[in-house]
């Protein structure tokens, strides 16, 4: 698994990723640092939030519901969205409700069957980061992010609807 | 007409670039073909029966006539020399090589032409009137919202993978010819209060193995929501979709099981969250389209008709005289017609066009059409904007290209999709039922003036040649092994839209050109005038004379 992030519409490889991923039984013991930055499912975040010392986030399915996520954001820094298959369109919407509607100003990160090709759509909507599912290229997925300069529709990303930003200045 | 820009010209490039990288990726084995699958169906690329069939978009059905100069010379340096247009009014390539495809595109970017999105499941190729901007009966011309729409659909980095696929059709007249009830959404132009533009919204129809005709759910979207009220629908949508089952994942089943009314609230209440953002039309920001759609340089005629045409109609020509009556339609502006070209003769498949029949359609636009030509979801070519005292001269060419059939929106005119001959999804053929009617009733039709009667075949329950809402409806189906073909009656995709109801048990290939003769002439024995279309007879009295006119010949 290799983590990439984007900035300024350019995608690069994160070597160093602070988090630490906890499954649904796993709680922080003497093994784990507990300043360390760790993601819990969901059912996890009441047992691991008042005792980590470091930031916690949140793992969901991409098939959660956007309120009922936004409702256990307190004190989260990092939405973790997990593709449970590449064609399923539902996590873009909650990316995109996340940020739009709920305001969260946190990481937000793509796991599970993200491919490549997937990475700047993800983006658009609202994506920090992205762990490549296995099998994928690295390389392709660094090299086809920036395949599209441009788009027509606003999304997350803030971009101004061409239709508008094409009109001459007058 | 729209023409690109610096920005859209941008696009289309990256894109053919984009798709070219892909195809070396494919080719050298980066990519396994299942994650190839869902790129080249964003492109348009299908893996068919024989071979890959590529789906180019053609937004409204609106061509220039360099655009269909470029599609002859692809058909011809990349395909078998003709191409066929289909019920989207969109157009396919049937014997392309994979290799070749990415040199396609680079084609069509140059004429301002793409392919993408005509395929997976995203928003799709956005159809409309294909006499949008020339019909007599028109509100407002749809193109320039079609347009944005086409806008604001392409690369929507949100809803490339819908739960299936997703189809627009816009209307600005008061007669249906784009079909909006059997859409994902239909949208018609609608007058409001003082004059002001805005757009009823019909979402939740559509055809393939479950029917639906779609709900209107709000009558009245300001023209400045157009954009964020179809955003609105689609994250509904996207949200709240089945995935579990294909079958019943398009949006008519969501809005279905929902209910029409909890739908429309559902998406309300997104769209009061982003109605007043970027999304929100400015006059400013419609101006531009709306300009780009202007109507042509039309010269000032005379109401009355120009001797040219009376006198060909005084030389008592028969074949002008049925084509004028049945492919000649009105024109908002006086001393001007609309003019359709029949592609359903007895020489080529439904829809399908020659390179060479291309070329010549191309002269004929720049002669006597401002150069535009228009596809229509009845799979015909329109020319709009015709001056009436050219007609006998148009007449004459179209005849010797083999497109002046005089049966447009007759039995003949048969919609039909490429069948068990190209696709690999039918269970039956669907050419050669059409070609059997098309014989069949070539006499027939002159001989006693049918009237208006749609005749839509299906190789199978996809629906892509629309059979659920033909007057009369073939369905292709596979009966132990062997081909059979339900025959439905009473469909109809216009104002009072209807689905067709199947008449009887499913009849054989021999059997079906026989049944469709005997509906016909119970038709003509069973009209109260020569002035009552089928579908009104039909509405009248009901299946039960048919089924008898049917099964009491081959038994039921």
């Amino acid at each position: 698994m290799t983590l990439l992030a984007h900035e300024a519409g350019v995608a690069r490889v994160i070597a160093d990723d602070p988090w630490i991923t906890l499954g649904p039984d796993e709680t922080l013991d003497e093994t784990l640092d507990e300043a360390s930055d760790v993601i819990v499912p969901l059912e996890g975040l009441d047992r691991v939030r008042p005792v980590a010392r470091g930031r916690v986030g949140l793992r969901v399915p991409g098939d959660a519901d956007a309120d009922a996520v936004a409702a256990r954001l307190g004190g989260v820094d990092l939405v973790q969205i997990e593709l449970p298959r590449f064609t399923d369109g539902r996590a873009y919407t909650l990316a995109r409700l996340l940020r739009e509607k709920h305001g969260f100003r946190g990481e937000l990160r793509a796991s599970g069957a993200v491919l490549p090709d997937q990475l700047h759509y993800l983006a658009r909507c609202g994506f920090d980061s992205f762990e490549l599912a296995d099998g994928g290229s690295v390389e392709d997925a660094l090299a086809v992010f920036s395949d599209l300069s441009q788009s027509y529709q606003p999304a997350a990303d803030g971009a101004r609807p061409a239709w508008r930003r094409r009109r001459p200045v007058s | 007409m729209y023409t690109y820009d610096a920005f859209d010209q941008r696009m289309v490039e990256e894109r053919a670039a984009q798709f070219r990288a892909q195809v070396v990726r494919r080719l050298d084995g980066r990519l396994t073909e299942d994650a190839f699958k869902p790129l080249r169906l964003q492109n348009g690329l299908y893996m068919q029966l024989h071979a890959y069939m590529m789906r180019v978009a053609i937004p409204y059905g609106l061509l220039s006539s360099d655009q269909v100069r470029r599609l002859a010379r692809i058909a011809r340096d990349y395909d078998r020399g003709y191409v066929h247009f289909t019920t989207r009014q969109n157009v396919q390539l049937n014997w392309p090589r994979l290799e070749d495809v990415p040199a396609i595109l680079d084609e069509l970017a140059e004429v301002q032409m793409h392919a993408i999105q005509t395929s997976g499941n995203c928003i799709r190729n956005i159809t409309s009137d294909p006499f949008a901007g020339a019909a007599a009966d028109e509100i407002a011309d749809p193109r320039p919202y079609a347009e944005i729409l086409r806008q604001w659909s392409t690369f929507h980095p949100e809803f490339a993978f819908l739960p299936r696929k997703f189809k627009f059709a816009v209307t600005g007249a008061r007669e249906d010819r784009a079909a909006i009830a059997v859409h994902d959404v239909g949208i018609r132009v609608v007058e409001g209060e003082g004059g002001a533009i805005g757009f009823a919204f019909y979402v939740g129809g559509g055809q393939g193995r479950t029917p639906i005709l779609a709900p209107c759910i709000r009558p009245f979207v300001p023209e400045r929501d157009l954009v964020s009220y179809a955003e609105a629908v689609l994250r509904t949508y996207n949200r709240l979709g089945r995935r579990d089952n294909k079958y019943k994942a398009r949006i008519k089943i969501l809005v279905k099981q929902t209910g029409a009314e909890a739908f429309a609230r559902l998406v309300e209440e997104e769209h009061a969250r982003i109605k007043d953002g970027p999304l929100a039309l400015t006059d400013e920001d419609l101006e531009p389209f709306k300009r780009a759609f202007r109507p042509p340089p039309h010269a000032v005629m005379p109401a009355e008709d120009p001797p040219e045409l009376v006198a060909a109609r005084l030389a008592k020509d028969r074949a002008f005289a049925h084509w004028e009556r049945h492919n000649v339609s009105p024109h908002r502006v006086p001393g001007y017609a609309n003019v359709s070209l029949s592609l359903k003769s007895r020489d080529l498949p439904p829809g399908d066009v020659t390179s060479e029949q291309l070329d010549a359609v191309a002269e004929l636009a720049d002669r006597y059409a401002f150069g535009r030509v228009v596809v229509t979801h009845r799979q015909n070519l329109v020319l709009t904007d015709v001056a009436r005292r050219d007609l006998p001269a148009l007449h004459g060419a179209l005849a010797k290209l083999g497109v002046a059939t005089p049966n447009v929106g007759k039995l003949t005119d048969v919609v039909c999709c490429p069948g068990l001959d190209y696709c690999n999804l039918a269970n039956a053929r669907s050419i050669n039922v059409a070609q059997d009617l098309l014989a069949r009733f070539e006499d027939l039709s002159a001989l006693h003036d049918l009237g208006d009667m749609h005749l839509n075949i299906s190789g199978c329950i996809n629906a892509c040649g629309h059979h659920h809402v033909g007057h009369v409806g073939i369905l292709g189906i596979d009966k132990q092994g062997t081909e059979h073909y339900q025959l439905m009656l009473g469909g109809s995709s216009g104002d009072e839209a209807s689905l067709g109801r199947i008449l009887g048990r499913a009849l054989t290939g021999d059997e079906i050109g026989g049944a469709v003769e005997r509906v016909v002439v119970a038709y003509l024995q069973l009209r109260e005038s020569p002035q009552e279309p089928f579908l009104a007879t039909y509405r009248r009295l009901g299946p039960a004379p048919f089924k008898e006119a049917v099964y009491d010949a081959v038994g039921a």
